[in-house]
Formats: C-alpha cells, sequence, structure tokens
C-alpha cells in the first residue's frame, strides 16, 4: 500500500471532503497563500479559491465566530487554528457559542464545524507554543474531540469530522506532519467513539493518545523482548470515548497505565483512569497510572523541554514496577 | 487620507425628539397609515408582553434573568419593517422585542420564558436563548458582544450563498466595548460583508453609563477606521429608525459592505429584573418616559394623521388579549421532563 505523510493525509481529507460538498469552506490565519506554518493546506486554494480558502487576519475569536453564525445557516466551515495554544483566544466562541447552539435551541440549529489544531511538545517552542490542551475542550458537553495518532487516523477522523453534524475539535500533533504510514487510496472513514487495538496482549494495558501512541508501541516492543505482553489502545477520540473497549481490556490484563501528552494534572489521563477505577476496580492488581506532560510550562531548553514529556522508556519503567508490585 | 465615511449626526435627540430635516425630505419613504398603524401595534405587543414578563418574574413564574426591552421597542420595530423575509437576526439577551417583531409566537416565547416544553427551545435556553431558523432568527445570545461576530457569519453566508439577504446584528453599547466586536469590523469591511451593526445605545452598560466607560462616546463613529460608515439616529422615533433602517440595508445588500447604525435609546428599566437601578435618577427615567416615549411619539402622530383614537384603543385590547393568551397557554403547558436533560447535546449520527 502507499505510503503517504500525516499533512498529506489531512490535506487529502479535505480535499476529497470539499470537493463532494460546496458547503465547505476553510477560514484561518495563512492557510491559503501560505498554506499553513506547516504546509499542510499547501494546493488547496488553487484548487479551491479563496473564497473557499481563506485567509483572515490575526483575529481568533473573531474568525471563529464568523465561522459559528456561518455554520449555523448550514455552511460547514473547517476553522484552521494555527496552534492549539490560541484555544484560551477562542474559548468564548467555541465553548459558550458552538458547544451550546445546539441544546440551547431546543435541538433547532447546529454548528457542524472543524476546528482542526495542534498540540504536543518537543518542538522548541516554549511555553505558548507547545501546549496540548485536549482536557479543557473534552470537559465541555457539546464538543466533539479526535486526536488522530497516525496518518491512517487523520484522514479517516478528518473526513468523519468534516461529515459531523456536530462541532469538533481535532489535535493534530505538530511533531507528527512529516511522519508516513500507510493510507488506502480508497476512501475510508473511521467512526467516533470506537477504539483501535492497536497491538493486543495479555499483561498490561496501555492507553495512549496522539503522539504518545508511538511511544506506548515502542515502549510495548522492547517489553516484549521481556516476555511481558502489553496491550496498546488509541482510543481516536476522547470524546465520545470508548469507555466499553478501554474497560474490556483492563478486566483482561488486570493493569493499566494511562498515556497522554497534556498536563497530568485533570487531565485526560486522570479522566480515564478515573473512569477504569469505577469500572473495573475489582479487576485491577494494581492502582491505574497515569503519565502526562509534568505540569511545569513547557521550557525552552531543549534539556528541559525533553524531560517533560513521557517517553517509551518511561512508559517500559513504569510497567515493569506495576507489573513487579512496585507501585 | 482616506475620505472619512458619510454620516449623519443628530447633535441631541433627547431635545429634538424628531428626525433631522434632511430624512424627514425622503418624503417617498414616508410609511403609509397602514404602516404606521402595523408598528404601533408591535411596539405596543412588545410593551405588554415586557409588562406581562416583569410581572410574571415579580410572581416567581420566571426565574433566572430577564432583560426587559420597555423603552427600546421603536429600534427593532423601526428596522424590522423595512427589512425582508430573506435578512437574518440576531441579537444580546435583551431580546424577546426582536423575537415577537421577528414574527416568533408570543405564546413560544412566553412558554420558554417559564421554562415550558413548549417553549421554543423546549425550556433549555430560557430568556436569553431563542431561536427560529423559520424566521432568520439566530438568537438570543448571553455573553456580551459574543453575538456580533457570529452576526459577520450570518452575512458571511449571505454573500457566500449569494441570497441577497443582509445579517442585522444588533448589540449594545456596553458590546461596543468588546474586542471581538472590532475583529469583527475588520473582517466584515475587509469581505464587505453584508451586516448591519445596530448598536441599541440606551446609555447604560448594566449599570455604568456610557460617559463612565466609554472614550468616544459617538458609537456611530467605531467603524470609522475600517472605512465603515455609520449613522446615529434618535432610537426613540420609530419613523427615524425606518429612514435610517432603509439607508442602511439599501447600502449592504448593494454589496459596498457593512454599515452602522447608532440608536440613541433608553430603557426604563433595570438592566434585569434585579436592578434596583441607583445609578441613575428617577427624574431621569420618568422625563424619557414622559416626553421621548416612542410608542407615545407615534400614537401623536397617529391622531393627527386622523386615525380615530377607538382604533387605537382596539389595537391595545388586542394586544392585550394576545399577551394573556400567550400568559395562559404558557402557565397551562407541562415542565419539561426529566427525558429531555440529555437530548439536543449532541446530533446523534445518522
Amino acid at each position: 500500500m502507499r505510503e503517504i505523510t500525516f499533512g498529506a493525509a489531512v490535506n487529502e481529507a479535505m480535499a476529497e471532503e470539499m470537493r463532494l460538498d460546496e458547503s465547505i469552506i476553510i477560514l484561518g490565519e495563512d492557510v491559503a497563500e501560505a498554506g499553513t506554518p506547516f504546509k499542510v493546506l499547501s494546493g488547496l486554494v488553487e484548487e479551491f479559491g479563496t473564497e473557499r480558502v481563506i485567509d483572515t487576519p490575526i483575529s481568533e475569536p473573531g474568525f471563529t465566530g464568523i465561522a459559528v453564525g456561518a455554520a449555523m445557516t448550514g455552511l460547514r466551515p473547517i476553522v484552521d487554528l494555527m496552534f492549539g495554544d490560541f484555544l484560551f483566544l477562542i474559548m468564548d466562541q467555541l465553548c459558550n457559542q458552538a458547544a451550546k447552539t445546539h441544546y440551547m435551541s431546543g435541538g433547532k440549529l447546529s454548528v457542524p464545524m472543524v476546528l482542526r489544531t495542534n498540540m504536543g511538545a518537543t518542538r522548541r517552542s516554549a511555553a505558548q507554543h507547545s501546549q496540548s490542551l485536549q482536557a479543557l475542550v473534552a470537559h465541555i458537553p457539546g464538543l466533539k474531540v479526535a486526536m488522530p495518532s497516525s496518518a491512517y487516523e487523520a484522514k479517516g477522523l478528518m473526513k468523519t469530522a468534516i461529515r459531523d453534524n456536530n462541532p469538533v475539535v481535532i489535535f493534530e500533533d505538530k511533531l507528527m506532519y512529516n511522519d508516513k504510514a500507510e493510507v488506502p487510496e480508497e476512501e475510508y472513514l473511521i467512526n467516533f467513539g470506537e477504539a483501535n487495538i492497536l497491538r493486543p496482549g495479555t499483561d498490561i494495558t496501555l492507553i495512549a493518545t496522539s503522539s504518545m501512541v508511538q511511544q506506548a508501541e515502542m515502549a510495548a516492543n522492547t517489553l516484549a523482548d521481556q516476555n511481558i505482553s502489553a496491550e496498546v489502545i488509541d482510543p481516536r477520540t476522547i470524546s465520545p470515548l470508548d469507555e466499553t473497549t478501554l474497560i474490556n481490556s483492563v478486566k483482561k490484563t488486570s493493569h493499566a497505565i494511562v498515556i497522554d501528552e497534556g498536563h497530568q494534572n485533570y487531565g485526560i489521563t486522570a479522566e480515564i483512569a478515573a473512569r477504569i477505577s469505577e469500572k473495573a476496580f475489582y479487576y485491577l492488581d494494581a492502582p491505574v497510572q497515569r503519565l502526562g506532560a509534568m505540569d511545569v510550562p513547557v521550557p525552552f531548553s531543549p534539556v528541559l523541554e525533553d524531560l517533560t514529556v513521557p517517553t517509551a522508556q518511561q512508559i517500559h519503567e513504569r510497567v515493569v514496577m506495576v507489573l513487579e508490585g512496585k507501585i | 487620507m482616506p475620505p472619512r465615511p458619510k454620516k449623519t449626526r443628530i447633535k441631541n435627540p433627547s431635545k429634538s425628539g424628531r428626525p433631522p430635516k434632511s430624512i424627514r425630505a425622503l418624503a417617498n419613504r414616508k410609511p403609509d397609515k397602514e404602516s404606521l398603524l402595523s408598528m404601533h401595534r408591535d411596539m405596543l405587543l412588545i410593551r405588554r408582553f415586557e409588562e406581562k414578563a416583569g410581572q410574571l418574574y415579580g410572581m416567581g413564574k420566571i426565574g433566572g434573568f430577564c432583560h426587559l426591552y420597555i423603552g427600546q421597542e421603536a429600534v427593532v420595530v423601526g428596522l424590522q419593517s423595512v427589512n425582508e423575509d430573506r435578512d437574518s437576526v440576531v441579537t444580546s439577551y435583551r431580546d424577546h422585542g426582536h423575537m415577537l417583531a421577528c414574527g416568533m409566537e408570543p405564546a413560544g416565547v412566553m412558554a420558554e420564558l417559564t421554562g415550558r416544553e413548549v417553549g421554543y427551545s423546549k425550556g433549555k435556553g430560557g430568556s436569553m436563548h431563542m431561536f427560529s431558523r423559520e424566521k432568520n432568527f439566530y438568537g438570543g445570545h448571553g455573553i456580551v458582544g459574543a453575538q456580533v461576530p457570529i452576526g459577520a457569519g450570518l452575512g458571511f453566508a449571505h454573500k457566500y450563498k449569494n441570497d441577497g439577504g443582509v445579517a442585522m446584528t444588533y448589540l449594545g453599547d456596553g458590546a461596543a466595548n468588546q474586542g471581538q466586536v472590532y475583529e469583527t469590523f475588520n473582517m466584515a469591511a475587509l469581505w464587505e460583508l453584508p451586516v448591519i451593526f445596530i448598536i441599541e445605545n440606551n446609555q447604560y452598560a448594566m449599570g455604568t453609563s456610557t460617559p463612565r466607560s466609554t472614550a468616544g462616546t459617538d458609537l456611530y463613529e467605531r467603524g470609522a477606521a475600517y472605512g465603515i460608515s455609520g449613522k446615529q439616529v434618535d432610537g426613540m422615533d420609530v419613523l427615524a429608525v425606518r429612514e435610517a433602517g432603509v439607508e442602511a440595508l439599501d447600502y449592504a445588500r448593494s454589496g459596498k459592505g457593512p454599515y452602522i447604525l447608532e440608536m440613541k435609546t433608553y430603557r426604563y428599566r433595570g438592566h434585569s429584573m434585579s436592578d434596583p437601578a441607583k445609578y441613575r435618577t428617577r427624574e431621569e427615567v420618568d422625563a424619557m418616559r414622559k416626553q421621548h416615549d416612542p410608542i407615545d411619539h407615534l400614537r401623536d402622530l397617529l391622531l393627527r394623521e386622523g386615525i380615530d383614537e377607538t382604533v387605537l384603543k382596539q389595537q391595545d385590547a388586542k394586544v392585550k388579549k394576545i399577551v394573556s393568551d400567550a400568559t395562559q397557554i404558557a402557565l397551562e403547558s407541562p415542565e419539561p421532563s426529566s427525558n429531555e436533560l440529555f437530548t439536543d447535546v449532541l446530533i446523534e449520527v445518522a
């Protein structure tokens, strides 16, 4: 099968959907002429024109609000938020307006909008361009949140997001844009709320999102050398969350570690660990462990920054501790 | 230096209480008696509806927030009398008058205010959050200024779909100090969106008067830096509002981009029902009510035009009946079932 990059997969998903539906537009900073700083959208303005691929001024709350209003009337905007850190600028439009319109209108209106943004540290971008803020958004009822972990996932989840009639936020790992994976030429979608068991195992469940999926798989490989069988699961969407697959896995393995690149405090790892404790407590042989980004602002110094993000080695070590009863 | 936007300014609307001659001279735009009567009726409906809402709030039948539009009726009625069905409307939380002026059912609005299942939002939105796709009314928003980019989004959609519609985006003098508004002005002007920003300047942002909150109190000039034309209008005079509305609608519909109408108006009641309004004197409010009431003003005009007073009295009686029927329907309707709690959070995938 052909291999394409994560960035190309996102681009292909958007182009395919835009060819099918004229109500889809893209709004954001540097999305047209420049094709975004990560060059993910290159070529789209040439195909779809500046009426559908719209460079905005640097006015995140304003253009997000314009997208919300346009979506209420039936357009299907894809809002491009250049860095996930800018979510703080648009929280009002995203969480007070987009997320609540369907409910507050008693189901009369909807906001079929996709907000694509990114996450991920270790790019030496310092504290305001490195955050992984998915927990903030996943906290809000009325939003869906997808976290693709490969080119294949990125394409299938993006196409599903565009066709969804709810506001959907997609977090792409900005360090993964050049990573290649097998992506079929034929059309496919990936359903929201269906976790992917990447590697079956019997000794421990590793639940990992986005950038952390690769790390978990690497850890599972080195663990296999020590005859430890780790099951690696990617929830794909954290809202909705495929709780059933996660819980069933933990019931089987009796051990679990949850890994996500957001801050550990009050984060995605906390939520998933709590659900496991609520629903599989009596199956557990050890406390559920969490690995998230350290609870510090992301430092610039490469030496310091690299310490903040969970790694395959840390996952490996934590698994051994759990299984040896050293937690 | 770029040309200054055209503007007409009424120096002190509270003194003149009448539109300037330049507007009155537009005789061909003068509404006929039927239109005048219709506007009188629409303003009365809002007045009586809001009086009833205030009363129901006092009785504990309406909870939470309730922002009454009493005093400002001429603004929305004047503008809705000249716009078209294809135009869309969005406003903030002082929205009951806008919904009624858009033709939404008084019973549905009252039922929502009282949290009933048959309310416009099934009782889940309340006073600040109602919507009607049929009437192109897009809310009903509770965060000051947040409806402004949404209004530009409606305008964006009108332009994208090329349907000839104009997005009538209402905001208050308080919202005029929010940052989102200026991001929106820039994009609306840059992309020449068909949007009219109607700043209902009722002179108080909650309890803070415009001079105490605002550097540069002529809000119609707020678009000047973006090349957006603006006009200040006596918002207590429904005919002046109407004339300005025609002009603004023509402008926006012709593809020239956005337009700002600053409506100088006044709310008689507090910001919300829980506001004792200690930031202004009783005399100030009484003077506005007695000398500049928008309904009295139109009523006097109708009488001068030879309309019989009994016609106006009949109108009032009919309006009161509509409000009382709406209230009865609302109060006799059930509150939502607890099964409704988790519906409409997300649209189920087909």
